[in-house]
């Protein structure tokens, strides 16, 4: 399985995971499914740009610098939209975002196959 | 006339010493000797370069042969085989500057290290066994570690050699598992005194003294330290729940602490709302 495979499925399912967790927060409870299926989207969007960096440079930690990076600017977008009872959830949105990001960034480094080397003819 | 023992220890030296007269090789010190012949340092004088040579009795001029057959990254290569005027034969081969494994362990070197010499060690063998070859001799004294970190088998046993006692399977006839034998006794020789007991049942295991309980082939033998080396359980170790929950933590720490810190985060944002 590639990097970027395994990019999108953890994705899937640490977004999904990081979403239900709202469940927590009762003054979202109503926004539950829109919630899961905006953070797994999210999470797979994650998902695949760090498996498609993991391809390129193998080290741990810069999967995980770029992980996190890549889930804090994705938690923040995310944070920026209000919601229906027009407050923001920065904090509660950005900080896991940050951290699935870097877990997603570690997984991609660390499971999956790199792209194959390229033969000249 | 009686001659003093220092005069004929001299004299001993100086008739055991190679007249390489009419070959290309310049003698030069004496820098090993083993049971089957005397190295010495010399100088190829065609190539302008320093080699070994080994002098050894016209009954084992099948050590070079056998060794020339083998060409692995583990194992010195031999350049020229040849026969002195006094019958003797000789062969010439790189000469490795480094040091030998015993005084390499001496300079207490970091596990990572001792293993992989152990695994170089086990390479240069499974690939002699490949090729129908026993080592035979297999000792600390017989592995050279290079300067740049290169590992050398050297003393290839030819049929007769009896082997070190200490590092000899105890069975006869000799056959791969007799070599499996003595590798289990250089890993425990290469381990520090507080190794972990995986690696040691690694060693104790491929130095069973029943050789259908030792490891099948060498590469058995470095399967092993390479699941020890990835973190992962190893077959002669039975280990406790514990043993297994700390081997686990310490393979996957990076993730677990990355979890931890999701958890923290999640807390952290839990108690901020109440506030």
């Amino acid at each position: 399985m590639n990097k970027i495979v395994v990019g999108l499925i953890f994705g899937a399912v640490l977004g999904a995971l990081d979403g239900a967790t709202a469940w927590f927060t009762p003054d979202v409870r109503s926004m539950m499914t829109s919630i899961m299926v905006g953070s797994t989207f999210k999470g797979m969007i994650v998902g695949l740009l760090s498996g498609w960096f993991a391809r390129r440079v193998n080290s741990t930690q810069w999967g995980i610098v770029v992980g996190s990076v890549l889930g804090l600017a994705f938690a923040f977008a995310v944070a920026a939209m209000p919601s229906e009872n027009g407050q923001h959830y920065y904090l509660e949105i950005m900080l896991p975002g940050f951290v699935v990001g870097a877990i997603i960034g570690f997984l991609t480094q660390k499971m999956g196959t790199s792209s194959p080397v390229k033969r000249s003819s | 006339m009686e001659l003093s023992d220092l005069v004929l220890h001299h004299l001993r030296e100086v008739v055991d010493l190679p007249d390489l007269a009419g070959t290309r090789y310049e003698l030069g010190e004496e820098i090993g000797r083993g049971g089957l012949g005397v190295v010495y340092a010399a100088r190829d004088m065609q190539l302008d370069r320093r080699v070994a040579l080994k002098v050894m009795d016209a009954a084992w001029a099948g050590e070079a042969r056998l060794i020339a057959c083998l060409e692995h990254p583990g194992i010195v290569p031999v350049y020229e085989t040849g026969t002195l005027p006094d019958g003797r034969v000789f062969y010439a081969m790189k000469l490795v500057a480094g040091v030998r494994a015993d005084r390499y362990v001496a300079s207490n070197p970091p596990l990572g290290e001792r293993l992989r010499v152990a695994h170089r060690v086990g390479e240069a063998l499974a690939f002699a066994h490949s090729c129908g070859v026993l080592h035979r001799d297999l000792k600390p004294q017989n592995v050279m570690v290079g300067r740049f970190g290169e590992v050398y088998v050297m003393d290839w046993g030819v049929e007769g050699v009896a082997g070190t006692p200490a590092f000899r399977a105890p069975e006869t006839p000799f056959d791969q598992r007799s070599d499996v034998y003595a590798l289990g006794a250089l890993v425990r020789f290469l381990l520090p005194a507080d190794a972990h007991p995986a690696l040691i049942a690694i060693a104790a295991k491929a130095m069973s003294r029943r050789p259908d309980e030792r490891y099948a082939d060498v590469s058995g033998v470095l399967l092993e330290i390479e699941k020890f080396q990835d973190g992962l359980a190893v077959e002669a170790y039975v280990e406790s729940p514990w043993q297994r929950v700390r081997r686990f933590a310490k393979r996957n720490e990076v993730l677990l602490w990355l979890l931890a810190a999701y958890a923290g985060a999640k807390f952290l944002v839990f108690f901020a709302r109440s506030l």
